[in-house]
C-alpha cells in the first residue's frame, strides 16, 4: 500500500500535468480558430483557379500538346504520396491516421506491382514511417520555423513535386491529408495531384452544375490556351498543396484540442481516485493509532 | 462611366471585390486595360504593378506577382500568386525578390528560360524604380 507521502506526490504531479493539458487545450482554441480562417480565406482563389481550369481543360480537351502535368505521362508504374503531417505531436490519432491512410494505400499498390515513393511534408509522418518503409522515402520538408503557413511553403513543395515529375522519378502523385469536418471529426484523404485531368473532370461537372452558362463566352487567351494551360497547371497544384496545408493546420489543432480536452478530464478523474484513496488511507492510519493508543491504555 | 464587379484573389485571402471603371494590369505579352464590357478573356500576367481606378476601388496600386486575369464578359477577376498594395511594398522586398531571380537565373542553362528569367528581372528592377 502507497503511503501517504506517495500519494501526497503523486496527487502533485498529476495536478500539474493536468495544468499543462489545459493550458495546450486552450492555446490548441485560440490558434484553431485562425487555422480556420485561413482556410476559409484560402476558399475563394481555389475555386476561381478551380473555374478556370475546368474552363480551359474543356478548350484544350484531346489536343495533343496539352501539358503532361495534366493528361499524365501514360504511365502507371511509380507512385509518389505526398504525406501531409504535422510537426508536433501530442494531438491524439492526427498524425497517426494520416499514415494509416497512405500506408494501406501504399501497400495495395505494391501488391500490384507497382513502385510507391514517399515524399513526407512534416516531422511526425517521416518518424512513423521511416521504421517500415526507410528506403522508400525520398525526402523529408519541415516547416516548424514557420509560424503560419503562407503560400511560400506550399510554393516549396509544389516545386520539388514538379521538379521530381519532370525528371522522371514518378508517374502518378497524390496528396494525403486530414480534411477538417470539425474539431473532433479530420477525415484523412487521398487526393491525385498529378496527372491533374481527374480532378479538373470533377471540377466540370461541377461547374456544370452551378453555372451552366459560364461555358458559353467565347474566350480570347493571351498568350493561347495551351501556354496558359501549362502555367495554369502547376499553379493549381500548388492551390492543392497549399489547401491541403491549411486543412491540416486546422485539422491539427482541432485534433489536438479534443485530445487536450480528454487528457484534461482523464486527469481530474485520476485526481479524485486518488484524493478517494489518500482520503481513506488517512482515516485508516488514524483509527489504527487510536486502536493502538487505546488498547495500551486497557492493557495498563 | 461605366462600371463592372472586378474582384482581386490571392491564395490567402480575396484582397479586393468591388464595382470598377477600369483595371491596368501587367500582362505576359504586355500591359493592357480592362474596361467594363471587355470581351472575354483570358491572359497570364507577369510581375508588375497593376492599378484598379474608378468606383468603390477610388485609385488603388498593387503589386503581382504574376498570375492569370479571367474577364468573362461581365465580371473580371485577377488570381495573383502573391500581392501586396504598392503603399506596403517596400524596396527591401523587392530587392529580395531581384536576389532570388538572379540566384534562379545563374542556374538556368536552356537560352529560352534564360531570356525568361533575365525580362522577370528587369521587370522587377523597373517596378523598383516607379517606386
Amino acid at each position: 500500500m502507497a503511503s501517504l507521502k506517495d500519494l501526497r506526490n503523486r496527487i502533485a504531479s498529476v495536478k500539474a500535468t493536468q495544468k499543462i493539458t489545459k493550458a495546450m487545450q486552450m492555446v490548441a482554441a485560440a490558434k484553431l480558430r485562425r487555422a480556420q480562417e485561413a482556410a476559409e480565406a484560402s476558399r475563394p482563389y481555389a475555386e476561381r483557379m478551380a473555374s478556370v481550369l475546368a474552363n480551359l481543360a474543356e478548350m484544350t480537351a484531346g489536343d495533343p500538346d496539352a501539358p503532361v502535368l495534366m493528361t499524365g505521362n501514360g504511365k502507371d508504374d511509380t507512385h509518389l504520396l505526398v504525406v501531409c503531417t504535422a510537426d508536433r505531436g501530442l494531438c491524439g490519432g492526427f498524425n497517426a491516421s494520416i499514415v494509416r491512410k497512405a500506408v494501406s494505400d501504399a501497400r495495395d499498390l505494391m501488391a500490384a506491382g507497382k513502385t510507391v515513393k514517399f515524399l513526407c511534408v512534416g516531422r511526425k509522418g517521416y518518424d512513423i514511417l521511416r521504421r517500415g518503409f526507410r528506403d522508400q522515402i525520398v525526402d523529408v520538408m519541415e516547416f516548424k520555423s514557420v509560424r503560419r503557413i503562407s503560400f511560400t511553403e506550399a510554393h516549396l513543395v509544389g516545386d520539388r513535386v514538379v521538379a521530381m515529375f519532370d525528371e522522371g522519378a514518378f508517374d502518378v502523385a497524390t496528396l494525403y491529408y486530414a480534411e477538417f469536418r470539425s474539431v473532433i471529426s479530420q477525415k484523412p484523404t487521398g487526393l491525385q495531384l498529378i496527372p491533374a485531368a481527374a480532378a479538373a473532370a470533377d471540377a466540370i461537372e461541377h461547374e456544370h452544375e452551378h453555372a451552366p452558362a459560364a461555358g458559353n463566352a467565347v474566350y480570347e487567351y493571351e498568350p493561347d490556351a495551351t501556354e496558359i494551360l501549362d502555367a495554369l497547371v502547376p499553379r493549381n497544384i500548388r492551390v492543392q498543396i497549399f489547401r491541403a496545408l491549411l486543412e491540416n493546420a486546422a485539422s491539427e489543432q482541432g485534433a489536438r484540442m479534443s485530445a487536450m480536452d480528454s487528457a484534461t478530464r482523464n486527469a481530474g478523474d485520476m485526481i479524485d481516485r486518488l484524493t478517494l484513496q489518500y482520503n481513506r488511507t488517512r482515516q485508516a492510519q488514524i483509527t489504527k493509532e487510536l486502536i493502538e493508543i487505546i488498547s495500551g491504555a486497557e492493557a495498563l | 462611366m461605366a462600371t463592372f464587379p472586378f474582384e482581386l484573389v490571392s491564395p490567402e485571402k480575396l484582397i479586393f471585390s468591388g464595382d470598377v471603371e477600369a483595371v491596368r494590369l501587367p500582362g505576359a505579352e504586355g500591359e493592357f486595360q480592362v474596361m467594363a464590357g471587355h470581351a472575354p478573356l483570358l491572359a497570364l500576367l507577369g510581375p508588375g504593378i497593376m492599378e484598379v481606378s474608378g468606383g468603390e476601388a477610388k485609385s488603388r496600386r498593387v503589386f503581382i506577382d504574376g498570375g492569370f486575369c479571367d474577364m468573362n464578359g461581365t465580371t473580371c477577376t485577377v488570381l495573383a500568386e502573391a500581392a501586396t498594395s504598392v503603399d506596403d511594398l517596400s524596396g527591401e522586398a523587392i530587392d529580395r525578390l531581384i536576389r532570388d531571380a538572379e540566384q534562379a537565373a545563374a542556374k538556368l542553362e536552356v537560352p529560352a528560360e534564360r531570356d525568361e528569367a533575365e525580362r522577370r528581372i528587369a521587370t522587377l528592377r523597373t517596378v523598383k524604380a516607379e517606386l
